[in-house]
């Protein structure tokens, strides 16, 4: 048993410390925002946020999240009140499929999260890992773009992990 | 006369003596500018050869820095003595070698010298390069002449004194220039030849793969022997080859042409951008290349064949065993790496088996922990092997914990000691170079301390 602290929640999980962070979060907490794309850290479709950093859930085992905070994509907005880099994404229509989306938004939050005012060639130097089958990379770079100026208007501190709807 | 003025004559006799012989050393005449070359007026032959020895030289490696124009220089190249920036090689006629004629392009290969008459730092591999012969100088020469001219001024070297005095070269090389450190051999066969006159000379395996003394000179009577380059150890690659499985003439032009091998692993670290430069050109010269180095590792003694077999069927055989003394370790092993590295998939899309893996059975842990910090970022526009770094999602005591158990069950060496200490260090090199990256970065194939002074 340990406690694991997801968007501001705790919960008591009951599995090997070799688990990979993406089961528990699907499997245990039902939290399905984070995708299970390649399982070998390859394509970046599990990726969080741990501790303000952007991590790839699949080859993450609980162990490594002793006293950690999670962050999922169900803890930055709401369906009725969408963080800033979800409305961006919407506004954009960034996603085709979707299914690479909710691991970008995590990458770019946790990128401007650290620097809220990154140059285009860090945008896709940070977002190299992931990718996007449909090939909406226009759509995404224009999404961090715009997400940037959202939150340089917005409270920026959208981060903040609100309960999951 | 007397005895105080004696003392002072003979003082500064000595001084002017002195003076003369260190300027007799030292001076290099300046050799005359000339008009920046047509690049129609070189052979187009000429150009395309030219092409493939400085790909062979690696030279685009040091003489280029992350996003900036080919060969414009620039790049800061650390060393134990300070920062030095390495030269613009293009044609501009102020900035880069556009008045350079071809003797001066030669002299600075063969001794050292640029065209003004100044020593350069021996950081420019002349101790190397010294070997190449006049034909292959003209082919670089041909091929750097016809390139884009950039204009980018030299970076000033971060050098103390008496270092930044480049009369103290002259002395450098006094003792430690050698020309004509390859000899061919009549005993051997042309392609052995060939490969002995490339390693020793254009490609200058040495500078990497040789230790250096305390003034920065390879160690002669240690040829080979593991050296350092940007926080990355380059293996030793002679007798003394920590590969679990021993490199034979094969494997190395495998190797060495495609950038992996499946008993071996991919090439990363500083070595990318050689295996990179190597895939286009001739075959004929990589295979040179690798039956001189076959030579060089020479042939594996009964009781390390006899190891390697065994290696390598422990490396079929599936299974992740359970560790007693390091669950921390056996955990991560089995969530984060396990998943290519232990499933078969073949190389380079799938991990190399561990057990077959130079990095873990080093004596040196850098490597190791750079990957496993870092990962292994794709080459843009190429398929490429790929691995996630996890420097955002292990701290120090994990990633130590992971690492003495790939070294415990992946090696049959003695443990690493300070890991901690080394995991530290790198993590705060690659902090400093993520930070004063520009753009894209391409981290590991890019030396960590490049790019930072």
């Amino acid at each position: 048993m340990m406690t694991l602290k997801v968007n501001g929640q705790n919960h008591e999980i009951d599995a090997d410390p070799d688990t990979p962070l993406l089961y528990v979060l699907r499997d245990d907490i039902k939290l399905n925002a984070a995708k299970f794309g390649c399982g070998l850290g390859q394509c970046g479709s599990c990726t969080v946020i741990v501790d303000g950093n952007a991590v790839l859930s699949c080859v993450t085992p609980l162990l490594l999240l002793e006293g950690k905070q999670v962050t999922t994509l169900e803890g930055l907005g709401t369906i009725e009140a969408p963080a800033p880099i979800q409305r961006a994404f919407m506004e954009e229509q960034a996603a085709q499929c979707g299914y690479c989306i909710a691991g970008m938004m995590m990458r770019a939050q946790a990128l401007l999260q650290k620097n809220p005012k990154p140059s285009e060639e860090q945008i896709r130097a940070e977002l190299e890992p992931h990718l996007c089958r449909c090939g909406t990379h226009m759509r995404i770079l224009r999404a961090v773009h715009r997400a940037i100026r959202l939150m340089d208007t917005a409270d920026a501190s959208s981060a903040t992990p609100r309960r999951a709807q | 006369m007397t005895k105080s003025r004696m003392i002072a004559s003979v003082l500064a006799a000595l001084l002017i003596g002195g003076a003369v012989a260190t300027f007799a050393i030292a001076w290099r005449p300046a050799i005359a500018a000339i008009e920046p070359p047509a690049p129609q007026s070189f052979d187009a032959a000429l150009v395309k050869r030219g092409r493939d020895l400085a790909a062979i030289g690696n030279c685009n490696d040091c003489h280029t820095v992350r996003g900036g124009k080919d060969f414009a220089g620039g790049l800061p190249v650390p060393t134990p003595f300070g920062t030095i920036f390495s030269s613009n090689i293009t044609p501009d006629a102020e900035t880069g070698i556009g008045r350079w004629p071809e003797a001066a392009f030669r002299r600075a290969m063969r001794s050292g010298v640029n065209r003004d008459g100044q020593h350069l730092y021996p950081t420019f591999p002349y101790d190397h390069f010294t070997n190449v012969n006049d034909e292959d100088d003209r082919a670089l020469y041909a091929y750097l002449m016809t390139r884009q001219p950039v204009r980018a001024p030299a970076r000033e070297n971060l050098l103390s004194f008496p270092l930044d005095q480049r009369v103290v070269i002259a002395g450098w090389k006094l003792l430690f220039l050698r020309r004509g450190t390859y000899q061919p051999d009549s005993m051997k066969s042309a392609e052995w030849n060939r490969g002995a006159y490339l390693v020793e000379g254009l490609a200058h395996c040495g500078s990497c793969h040789t230790p250096r003394n305390r003034l920065g000179a390879e160690r002669a009577s240690a040829q080979f022997a593991g050296g350092d380059v940007d926080n990355w150890h380059a293996y030793a690659i002679n007798a003394q080859s920590p590969a679990p499985i021993p490199w034979d003439a094969d494997a190395l032009l495998a190797y060495l042409r495609d950038g992996w091998h499946p008993d071996h692993g991919v090439a990363r670290g500083p070595m990318a951008q050689v295996v990179s430069n190597l895939s286009s050109v001739p075959e004929s010269d990589i295979r040179a290349i690798a039956t001189y180095m076959a030579g060089v590792f020479g042939a594996p003694t009964p009781d390390r064949k006899r190891r390697a077999e065994a290696v390598l069927a422990q490396a079929k055989s599936l299974s992740v065993r359970a560790s007693k003394t390091n669950a921390v370790g056996a955990s991560i092993y089995a969530a984060a790496c396990a998943t290519c590295h232990e499933t078969r998939r073949p190389l380079p899309y799938g991990g190399v088996n561990l057990g077959l893996s130079t990095a873990i059975s080093s004596p040196d842990p850098r490597n190791a922990i750079n990957i496993v910090l870092s990962g292994v970022r794709p080459v843009e526009g190429e398929r490429s092997p790929i691995m996630p770094g996890f420097a955002a999602s292990m701290n120090d005591d994990q990633i130590s914990a992971l690492l003495n158990y790939l070294r415990a069950r992946f090696s049959n060496q003695p443990a690493w000691t300070g890991v901690e200490k080394t995991i530290a260090d790198a993590r705060r090199t690659q902090a400093v170079f993520l930070q004063t990256s520009p753009g894209p970065y391409n981290a590991p194939a890019d030396a960590t301390q490049r790019d930072k002074p």
